[in-house]
């Protein structure tokens, strides 16, 4: 027999329990330690990070332990956490040319000031499962690394700045406020900085898939990796009452400059345009998934056709920040059952309507 | 402006960059006379076009109509509202493509009925009577008016926007290349159409076509484009016996080789 | 029980401040939906952020609170909104539908009338209600700017054509004022009478979608149709079975494998009330358990 029950509140605090039971998983097995993810999942509360929009890798250590590995569900709670936050004040712009390079590669010249630093990157590794790690073991260290450049390294795109080849990035109002996301609604048309901070909380699979799509021919750009450069800069604040900047620490972040086919008119000569991305932490799929969709964001003022979905603002941003996806999509969990009864009462009314005839013919037909 | 002219267009000019699409082009529009305004593509016959009505904004000039009830407007200078009411009631514009000036998603009968429900018609019954009147006018079957456009034929489609437009009783129509992508004996047919329906409601039209024969047919006028300049205005059979300019002359001799 | 560390109402006073001129911008334009910088929250977008916001940023301490879901205070989100309250402003919560303050709500009005001085929160999923027939933001906003409904219009003849009636039985569009199209949240139909004139003020919180609206009180309210074919309410054959009212909203609960079924109220409270005053419906006595409560 089937009993409606409607859920109370001690259904809730059973559930609670029993998630906590799971989140601990078998008893025998040591528990998982925060530090422990914060240093050997660290790519994981990279991610975290960015989409959670809060830069603090133990705190989205502790997100993912909480979460039982579940990145959107930590990210959640790291955004949940932030509107807690007391806002100070807004930093002065990073400056990626004074970083302290970890990585810094460049698709568009053999070699450049600076050089090709390879870094940590998965990228040549051959994806064979180690089983060696299965089981805990000592690491063999890495050669000497060269000492740091003191000097900054130069960016490709100033490279091509020099010669003037590369478009320059138009600041209409210098002094005008800098939109911000987390304190306005997104409006559109969408200025850049609001895209850029949209997708930059964005889920990476989401932005993923959009900038492979303008691989395919589902966008016009024909992008080279002009630069990507992973290492961490100073984060600086200018307090009213000192009225100089000062250093509050350093953070890391991946940057990625792409450079696009130069687009020309008779009017104007041709030069590169470029698509830019920017994540906290070691983060280049994402830093380049953005900047593949940064650019392709920008194609109507390129005057270049649009109507692709990469292309299209309100489809993209309103679509990319993977804790209201995943809130609405979950939500119809909830229960519906009031409006479905409406649907249901709709139905059989239209059926009853439409079925008078149906019963002459079945009377007919006894 | 003189009493009777219907609408004046003043000096309209629009620039591209540095191409310019129409170069300060005027004419009349007299009550019930139908214009045709020809030219090659590219002539700049459906800029001039988007630039009366409204849809993209002119570089200079005015265009000036007399409304029913409130004298002479720049139609340049009304309001958003006040334009998209104009375009919903006293005016009527027929794209080339059909698709373009239909919902595809819903009968034809709410796509005849939409500009009376836009207008604050309430009473369905009415509503789907005018439709199924309509229906009739433009030679479709009205047992289609719940079948979605989608399922009719190029023409149907073309003739069901015409319906769409001339619901609300307007008195300009603006026609862009009506019978374009049609085939010939569809388009025929649509001329026809076109012919008796002018008469019969006394519509002033515009109708933009690279297509002499269409002029013939239904213009009183005819005004020929050439790279977004006036070339020629005037009766359209003056102009088709004895063409004065030397584009007119080379359009009109290719008329008479089809 | 209360959390340490957080603010009265969970949201930092800047942030209230922000909703509440959000919410006075709406009141002044009854049914206009008004951007505002929905925050994220510990509950998930979808699950009524915005009607929290909308709650957190109106409650005081001396408010008695009231949470439903479904019409019933004891369904699941339900609960877990009204602790959310209870963790932080440690308020006086109620069941009872006139002696709360603030009532939220999700996808229904209570059938209870409403008096003065009550604030009524809709949690809505999608505040557009021409969201389904143009899905572009910069286009529907133009619309309601030009008042540029017929499409509006369009849709309920379209059903009238294809099925004899209006298909649509719940988040039924309804225009406020006289001026605003607006979508009154995916309340059935039933409800949308309740909305015209209401002595309540009546708010809408959309936290995903970043949108708040406003009824004020004593405010038209008017379901779109047409003249030949006038708004209707949904409608049973069968009275509630525990209580016996035949004018309340009916919650269909199957109740074996046979489809054996029975209608309730989904109104808890007006369903407990009518039969502690004596009111018994035909299965007052053997519905089962878990739907006759305590």
């Amino acid at each position: 027999m089937y009993v409606a029950v409607k859920g109370g509140e001690q259904a809730i605090d059973a559930a609670h329990r029993w998630l906590a039971e799971e989140r601990r998983g078998d008893p025998a097995v040591p528990e998982l330690d925060v530090d422990q993810i914060e240093q050997q999942l660290k790519i994981a509360c990279d991610r975290v990070m960015n989409e959670g929009s809060l830069y603090d890798r133990p705190l989205a250590a502790l997100a993912i332990k909480q979460a039982q590995g579940d990145l959107i569900e930590a990210a959640f709670l790291l955004r949940a956490y932030r509107t807690t936050l007391p806002r100070f004040g807004y930093g002065e712009p990073l400056d990626t040319a004074r970083m302290a390079i970890k990585r810094r590669i460049s698709a568009t010249y053999k070699d450049l000031p600076g050089g090709q630093v390879l870094g940590p990157t998965f990228d040549y590794t051959h994806r064979l499962l180690d089983f060696k790690l299965a089981a805990e073991g000592a690491v063999e260290p890495a050669p000497e690394r060269p000492a740091t450049v003191d000097e900054a390294v130069p960016r490709v795109v100033d490279i091509l700045n020099h010669e003037g080849l590369i478009q320059a990035e138009p600041v209409e109002n210098p002094d005008a406020q800098v939109g911000d996301l987390t304190r306005e609604p997104l409006l559109f048309p969408a200025g850049r900085e609001m895209r850029l901070q949209n997708l930059a909380r964005g889920d990476e699979g989401f932005l993923l898939a959009l900038g492979y799509s303008t691989q395919r021919g589902f966008g016009s750009t024909h992008p080279f990796v002009g630069e990507i450069r992973v290492g961490e800069v100073s984060v600086e604040l200018v307090p009213g009452e000192l009225g100089f900047p000062i250093d509050l620490g350093e953070i890391e972040v991946t940057e990625c400059q792409l450079v696009n086919q130069f687009k020309g008119s008779k009017t104007e000569p041709p030069q590169f345009s470029r698509g830019y991305g920017l994540a906290f932490g070691h983060s280049e799929r994402k830093a380049m998934a953005m900047a593949l969709v940064d650019r392709a964001l920008r194609a109507e003022e390129m005057g270049e056709e649009t109507g692709l979905p990469a292309q299209d603002q309100e489809f993209v941003l309103y679509h990319s920040d993977n804790v209201q996806a995943t809130g609405f999509v979950e939500h119809l969990k909830l229960p519906h059952y009031v409006d479905f009864q409406g649907e249901l009462e709709g139905i059989r009314r239209m059926r009853a309507a439409a079925s008078p005839i149906e019963d002459a013919d079945q009377e007919a037909a006894e | 402006m003189s009493e009777s002219r219907l609408l004046q267009v003043e000096g309209l000019t629009k620039r591209f960059g540095r191409t310019v699409a129409c170069d300060d082009v005027s004419f009349d529009l007299w009550p019930g006379e139908v214009l045709a305004v020809v030219g090659e593509s590219g002539s700049g016959k459906t800029t001039l076009l988007n630039a009366i009505s409204g849809h993209v904004a002119p570089d200079a000039g005015r265009v000036l109509y007399r409304t029913r009830h409130e004298g002479v407007v720049d139609v340049l200078q009304l309001s958003e509202p006040a334009r998209r009411l104009l375009m919903r009631t006293d005016w009527g514009l027929v794209h080339q493509n059909p698709r373009d000036g239909l919902r595809l998603a819903v009968s034809a009968g709410a796509n005849i009925g939409e500009r009376l429900m836009a207008v604050g018609d309430r009473h369905y019954g009415r509503i789907r009577g005018t439709a199924l009147d309509w229906l009739g006018r433009i030679e479709i079957d009205t047992d289609r008016i719940d079948d979605r456009p989608q399922t009719f034929s190029g023409g149907m489609q073309q003739r069901l926007q015409i319906a769409r437009n001339l619901v609300t009783g307007p008195r300009v129509v603006f026609m862009d290349e009506p019978t374009g992508g049609l085939d010939v004996s569809v388009q025929a047919r649509l001329l026809d159409l076109l012919r008796q329906l002018v008469t019969r409601l006394s519509l002033s039209v515009v109708i933009v076509t690279h297509d002499l024969a269409v002029a013939r047919l239904l213009s009183h006028r005819m005004m020929v484009m050439q790279r977004g300049r006036v070339v020629e205005l005037g009766l359209t059979d003056q102009i088709l016996d004895d063409p004065q300019h030397p584009y007119s002359q080379l359009l009109v001799a290719s008329i008479l080789q089809t | 029980m209360s959390l340490d560390g957080y603010n009265f109402g969970y949201l930092d006073e800047q942030t209230k401040r922000m909703i509440r001129r959000a919410i006075l911008k709406a009141v002044a334009v009854p049914g206009y939906q008004v951007p505002f910088a929905s925050r994220d929250m510990p509950l998930p977008y979808g699950w009524g952020t915005g009607g929290i916001q909308v709650t957190a940023a109106c409650i005081g301490p001396n408010d008695v609170l009231k949470v439903i879901d479904q019409g019933a205070d004891d369904t699941t989100n339900a609960i877990s909104i009204r602790h959310f309250f209870q963790k932080t402003t440690r308020v006086a919560v109620t069941e009872a539908t006139e002696q709360a303050t603030i009532i939220q709500t999700r996808h229904r009005t209570p059938e209870t009338p409403l008096h003065e001085g009550q604030i009524l929160v809709y949690q809505v999923p999608i505040p557009e209600p021409l969201r389904w027939l143009e899905p572009r933001e910069t286009e529907t906003r133009k619309m309601h700017a030009l008042a540029d409904y017929g499409v509006m219009h369009v849709k309920l003849y379209e059903d009238l054509a294809r099925l004899g009636q209006i298909a649509t039985s719940y988040n039924y569009p309804v225009l406020v004022n006289g001026r605003y199209v607006m979508a009154p949240s995916p309340i059935p139909k039933f409800d949308n009478p309740k909305l015209d004139r209401n002595p309540a003020l009546q708010l809408f919180g959309a936290g995903r979608e970043k949108r708040i609206y406003a009824v004020p009180p004593y405010t038209a309210v008017r379901s779109l149709d047409f003249e030949d074919h006038p708004f209707e309410i949904q409608q049973w054959d069968e009275v509630c079975g525990l209580c016996g009212a035949g004018d309340s909203y009916l919650d269909e609960v199957i109740i074996d494998d046979r489809g054996g079924k029975l209608f309730c109220c989904s109104d808890s409270d007006y369903c407990t009330r009518r039969r502690a005053a004596g009111h018994l419906g035909p299965h007052g006595r053997d519905a089962p358990e878990a739907l006759r409560g305590p």
